[in-house]
């Protein structure tokens, strides 16, 4: 082991900071959020009412959050996957050893630096009906697009808005796990018949599979949370309820009324349980590696 | 071995090909890889030629309007005090999160720390609980502590970091025994050998977890709404709200000359700092 000072109480101090920010702004908020969501709360009329299992039993009979739930996982489930497949393949092209390629490498990982209030703005601008250069070449096919009006386009819009913010992310950990697959394995297979495809399909992507699963848990924790500047400064979860994820029904519930801050809190225990479950895979299929925000 | 004989075996027309394959094959990938990053980087491209225009807007020509738009962004949204304002924070929660965990990951690896591993599960636990878990309960807190509309709110609750600590405690693994025995031989005290040593060659390690979090505070939206309303406090990704909500027909060249002012700082630290994060992400310790 590394121990070498025999300083008692220094590490304690050393540590103290973050345990009690931990403590503070974490642990007691989340035990603070369980307790909330057996409430009825009024600010206005400053009530607090306990109710028990009442307000998960409204959340769970509410047409607008069980929209919110399937809404959620659609749109998830169209960003994970696209993200993912897009950015692997442009990872592996970026990664093919020829002469000028750390361009590409540089060039196609710039997105992480976007946020996703400023991705939605630049596709509200591609998409827009009288501008928009997205537009006009949708309508030379004969496709009306317009996410003000159709609730579909509305969907895919905020998804393709949302999966082009996360490439760069993606391709920058694609990247790192690809680099660390032995150039010479690959060569051997080669020199032994094996084409690019089969090379693809039974060396690179079982090799991968680590990264693809991080990548898989990480993209779900951002569509899920990290998207909601790109609703709120969109669609505001419109047109009608076609975009109100549930990070959004959780701020309007929280923080645009007075009346359902018990509500929000069973939304915040929900998701609480929607994390623990990707945290628990993660830790039980990737070991300890750790979390990039 | 039956491919090395295919390959001798080859006629000459087919080793021709091979040759023609094999030459052409660099130049079909550069022209694959460049329309790909063309297709990428388009919505940028477009979104910086529209920054430039004003009046008849959508053309693929740039404009001459692009001082006047960065101007009247400047002027209507105050973007150069929110740029101050989220440089403010986000330098503050970097260096705070990356001193807080270079402390912590130092006393649990180069002590004896009793409940080392109690610790380390409650730092841990911040993964389960990101934001929108315990927004409400966070929101009353800062209210308690009038904190609403200050830096404090805008960066307390962030300087806690279960990545950084994970990423140095790993760091530290890997750093040879003997440096730390060396230097407590020399007679250097436990912060010598962590401001002389320890920091010195982390410094991949502080670059990487720099930029990862310079970026995610720069990118901050959710949080800055609800505690950050004033001019003094308010963060660049609500100003650009502003700038799109502000007139009822948004006015494209504006908004998009604020969007590209507010891209470039996080911009700038991905590209001086990538080449940390790249290393960092594949494990090498080749500083050493």
């Amino acid at each position: 082991m590394n121990i070498v000072f025999p300083n008692r109480i220094l590490p304690y101090l050393l540590l103290a900071p973050s345990i009690l920010l931990v403590l503070i702004f974490f642990l007691y908020p989340a035990v603070q959020s369980v307790d909330l969501s057996l409430y009825l709360v009024n600010r206005v009329r400053d009530v607090k009412v306990y109710v028990g299992m009442e307000n998960f039993q409204r959340l769970f009979e509410s047409d607008a959050y069980l929209n919110s739930l399937q809404v959620t996982g659609l749109f998830t489930l169209t960003v994970v996957v696209s993200a993912l497949v897009i950015s692997l393949a442009l990872a592996v092209g970026a990664s093919q050893p020829i002469r000028g390629f750390g361009v590409y490498r540089t060039l196609l990982i710039w997105t992480y630096a976007l946020s996703p209030a400023i991705a939605g703005v630049i596709w509200a601008l591609l998409t827009d009906p009288a501008i928009g250069v997205l537009t006009e070449v949708l309508e030379s096919f004969g496709i009306a697009f317009n996410w003000r009006r159709s609730n579909t386009d509305a969907l895919l819009f905020v998804a393709m808005a949302a999966t082009w913010k996360i490439l760069g992310y993606d391709i920058l950990f694609f990247l790192a796990g690809l680099k660390n697959i032995p150039r010479d394995v690959l060569e051997a297979a080669a020199i032994d018949g094996a084409g690019a495809w089969l090379r693809f399909r039974r060396m690179v992507l079982p090799l991968l599979r680590p990264t693809i699963l991080f990548l898989v848990i990480m993209n779900t924790l951002y569509a899920s949370f990290e998207t909601f500047g790109l609703i709120d400064i969109t669609t505001q979860g419109g047109p009608g309820r076609a975009t109100d994820l549930l990070i959004y029904r959780l701020y309007l519930d929280g923080f645009r009324s007075s009346s359902r801050i018990g509500l929000a809190s069973a939304q915040s225990i929900v998701l609480l349980l929607m994390v623990a479950t990707l945290t628990i895979i993660q830790y039980r299929f990737i070991s300890r590696r750790t979390f990039y925000q | 071995m039956s491919a090395v004989t295919a390959s001798t075996t080859t006629t000459r027309t087919g080793l021709r090909e091979g040759e023609l394959r094999h030459r052409l094959y660099p130049i079909v990938m550069h022209a694959i890889m460049l329309t790909a990053v063309l297709l990428v980087t388009f919505p940028l491209i477009y979104a910086i030629i529209l920054s430039t225009q004003s009046g008849a807007l959508g053309s693929l020509r740039p404009g001459p309007a692009l001082l006047d738009n960065v101007q009247r962004a400047w002027d209507s949204a105050k973007m150069g005090l929110l740029m101050r304002n989220t440089l403010i924070v986000a330098l503050a929660v970097a260096i705070g999160k990356i001193i807080l965990s270079l402390l912590g990951a130092f006393a649990l690896i180069y002590f004896r720390v009793r409940f080392g591993g109690l610790i380390m599960a409650l730092v841990m636990l911040t993964h389960l609980l990101p934001l929108p878990v315990r927004i409400v309960p966070t929101y009353e807190l800062l209210t308690e502590f009038g904190w609403v509309d200050t830096f404090w709110g805008l960066t307390i609750p962030f300087f806690a970091s279960a990545t950084g600590l994970l990423l140095f405690q790993q760091f530290f693994r890997t750093v040879p025994t003997d440096l730390a025995d060396a230097a407590r031989v020399d007679g250097a005290g436990p912060f010598r050998f962590l401001v002389s040593i320890l920091i010195p060659v982390s410094r991949t390690n502080i670059g990487a977890l720099f930029l990862i979090e310079f970026v995610y505070m720069w990118n901050q939206y959710l949080w800055p709404l609800l505690v950050a309303n004033s001019d003094s406090t308010r963060q660049v990704q609500i100003g650009i709200k502003q700038l799109v909500a502000s007139d009822a027909v948004i006015e494209w060249g504006v908004v998009m000359a604020g969007s590209m002012m507010v891209i470039i700082p996080p911009l700038v630290v991905l590209l001086t700092l990538q080449r940390s994060l790249m290393t960092g992400l594949t494990g090498a310790t080749e500083d050493l």
